[in-house]
């Protein structure tokens, strides 16, 4: 019994070693170091994160759905169009759309570009230009007299009459067709004198509705304006999580050392466990994908302040029992059954206060109550499965045998 | 340990700092930063360290030198800059310019907030925080009683209250991690009062003769040890974040290091009192 108490705990450390340097270091286990593998907000690597808002024009009324499914395809467009790499391109509730690009090397010019309304050219082949988005009423997919998927394009009058008379002249030829000065397609001029252009084939029916929806987009279909934006240069994010990790060590070293000073070899165990909790938390942040932000880290650091609470809860409810009389193992047993309903119901009033926050909060706010809530969750398992699991390891491989040890350093009772 | 025959005076310190948060809040009022106004920010990494009255020169040919400005204790080489909502076009024109005439510069944060957002995260954080109060309040009447409820959320706002007046008074700047950390500390308190009361909860259960305010005195020296150790670690935690975490981090771990200590406080001197006299005056009803 005794030796294989013994032999589990130290299997326990083995394995918590053995965590800790998956985490910390590469590893053949995951191919990386783990905590590289959670994923990092705009504060922590740099980047830059736009809100627009779409602005209601007072000619063509309120913004419609339509309108906002519009923008955010042309806004994805031009987006792609800037080669970063996983861009964010979400749609918000009071019709916005953030956008946050990682490592953009001149952000302002990428906000300029992302909100700056489009210019949609159709160029003949010496590069003139036939018309402009501002002559297109409507690009709309359809399927032709042939039944073949296809765009037709509706011109104003004026407009028409130009593209009939550049038709005339550049039957056998291509029209270029650029949005944002880059190359959309260049079909060919099949007949002369054309008013109401038709482009065919697609492929698909798709295929022409995306092209229709490019077409369409040579402006946005409503003004949307700049409401919000964030640039942190890669330095500052670097910088940010250097601070961080240092303030997590030293914290956490902290922490370590003063519940070893306060409750020795309870508090060793206890130490164990929150290193049970922090693999726990973080695991858990890299298989939901969450996003850690500078808050977030608040968030962490502030629930391992949490998850110690749970155990000191418990560690002062065995010493009561311990004062009353009892012997360690029923002391154990008894303080973790009475503790459990106290840190029950804190813990659920705090995830109470996460959950709204997670429900009303913005953005930064939304991370910090997310982490928190998991952390407190984590904090709960851990303290009591964990911990109580190798405090009676602790007691059957001989380590607390006397009440005493519960005790701090000259504190006896 | 006997607190609640003494609770006149604990009433009167919180009365006393919660009139001076008010005060402050209304005389000093808040300063806040660009995340509640709107507004425009920009903390400039120059390649030397740059007087304030330079850049100032800058910003008065484009009519701003009455922007706040800034140096970075961490790094004096960084100015923060605060003006009025600029666009990106602006923004450009006055990097050039800072460039041309000051120095090169690395631009390590910068930012832009309309009035909109701003206006939401005031009126988002405030809703938050009624819409938390009530929910909590829910649940501790459920599971205990009313009298628990009110008492905590009493404390709560009493929590919050003293911690915002805290940054009033010293006139700290206050952006939007500052919600984030005073949600927190509403969160922490309500998590350390719970811890009491449910101590004393279950000693009005097993009580014989005892008055309710001999059974929260003996509830609180059962739970003392438990608060100041729980409150120490989390500080050492919030410390650390404190004085090793970047600019950006420094007030939301203030207004943590703050309203955990008044959080602690007020579970023990403030919200057990008021439990203790809400039962009281219901006997006396009775």
């Amino acid at each position: 019994m005794r030796q294989r108490s013994q032999a589990l705990l130290a299997l326990f450390v083995i394995l918590i070693l053995f965590i800790g340097y998956v985490f910390l270091y590469d590893n053949p286990v995951l191919g990386q170091p783990a905590y590289r593998m959670v994923s990092l907000g705009l504060d922590l690597q740099g980047g830059t994160r736009v809100v627009l808002q779409a602005v209601e024009d007072p000619e063509t009324g309120p913004v419609t759905e339509e309108d906002m499914v519009k923008a955010l395809s042309i806004i994805r467009f031009r987006v792609d169009k800037l080669g970063v790499s996983e861009p964010v391109i979400q749609r918000q509730e009071g019709n916005r759309i953030l956008v946050e690009l990682a490592g953009v090397e001149d952000p302002g010019k990428a906000a300029e570009l992302i909100g700056r309304t489009a210019v949609l050219k159709f160029k003949g082949p010496d590069g003139e230009v036939i018309i402009t988005g501002d002559d297109l009423i409507e690009a709309r997919a359809q399927f032709n007299n042939r039944n073949l998927p296809a765009v037709a394009l509706e011109l104003k009058p004026e407009a028409a009459r130009r593209f009939a008379e550049a038709t005339t002249r550049l039957v056998g030829q291509p029209i270029s067709i650029y949005l944002d000065d880059e190359l959309l397609q260049a079909p060919t001029v099949t007949e002369p004198g054309i008013e109401q252009p038709e482009i065919s084939p697609y492929a698909t029916i798709e295929d022409a509705q995306n092209m229709a929806v490019l077409l369409n987009s040579g402006a946005l279909p409503v003004p949307m304006e700049i409401i919000s934006n964030r640039t942190v240069s890669a330095t500052l994010g670097h910088d940010s999580i250097q601070k961080s990790r240092i303030a997590g060590l030293i914290g956490v070293a902290a922490v370590v050392l003063f519940m070893i000073i306060m409750y020795r070899v309870p508090g060793l165990v206890a130490n164990l466990a929150l290193a049970i909790y922090v693999a726990l938390v973080f695991f858990t942040l890299i298989a939901i994908k969450a996003v850690l932000t500078l808050p977030g880290i608040a968030g962490l650091i502030l629930s391992i302040g949490m998850a110690v609470d749970a155990n000191v809860i418990i560690f002062e409810r065995i010493k009561e029992e311990l004062r009353a009389g009892k012997t360690v193992r029923s002391a154990v047993d008894a303080g973790f059954s009475r503790a459990f309903r106290t840190i029950l119901d804190a813990n659920i009033t705090t995830i109470i206060g996460a959950a709204v926050l997670f429900r009303f909060g913005a953005g930064p706010v939304k991370g910090f109550a997310l982490i928190l809530a998991i952390g407190i969750l984590a904090s709960m398992v851990t303290a009591i499965l964990v911990t109580r699991y190798l405090l009676r390891l602790a007691i059957d491989a001989g380590w607390l045998n006397s009440p005493k040890a519960f005790f701090s350093a000259g504190r006896g009772r | 340990m006997k607190i609640m025959n003494k609770r006149t005076i604990w009433f009167s310190i919180s009365a006393v700092m919660i009139a001076i948060s008010i005060f402050s809040l209304l005389t000093n009022g808040l300063n806040l930063g660009v995340d509640f106004t709107g507004g425009s920010f920009m903390a400039l990494t120059f390649e030397r360290e740059v007087t304030l009255a330079e850049v100032r020169d800058v910003l008065a040919d484009f009519g701003m030198a009455k922007s706040g400005l800034q140096r970075d204790q961490a790094d004096p080489a960084t100015v923060f800059i605060r003006t009025p909502r600029l666009d990106e076009e602006r923004r450009v024109e006055i990097i050039h310019a800072l460039e041309e005439r000051v120095g090169d510069i690395v631009a390590e944060d910068v930012y832009m907030v309309s009035g909109i957002i701003s206006e939401e995260l005031t009126r988002q954080a405030l809703m938050a925080l009624a819409i938390a109060a009530v929910a909590m309040l829910v649940y501790i009447t459920f599971r205990f009683e009313f009298r628990f409820g009110l008492a905590a959320i009493v404390a709560l706002l009493h929590d919050a209250l003293i911690t915002i007046g805290f940054f009033s008074v010293l006139g700290i700047e206050v952006t939007g991690a500052f919600v984030a950390g005073i949600l927190t500390v509403i969160g922490y308190s309500i998590n350390d009062t719970i811890v009491v009361f449910d101590r004393i909860r279950e000693n009005v259960k097993y009580r014989k003769k005892e008055t309710f305010a001999q059974v929260a005195d003996k509830s609180i020296s059962q739970t003392i040890v438990r608060s100041i150790n729980t409150s120490l670690t989390t500080l050492l935690a919030v410390t650390a974040l404190y004085a090793f975490g970047g600019r950006t981090i420094k007030d939301f771990s203030l207004a943590l290091m703050v309203g955990i200590l008044i959080g602690t406080y007020s579970s023990i001197f403030l919200a057990s009192p008021l439990w203790v006299m809400l039962r009281e005056r219901g006997r006396a009803a009775r």
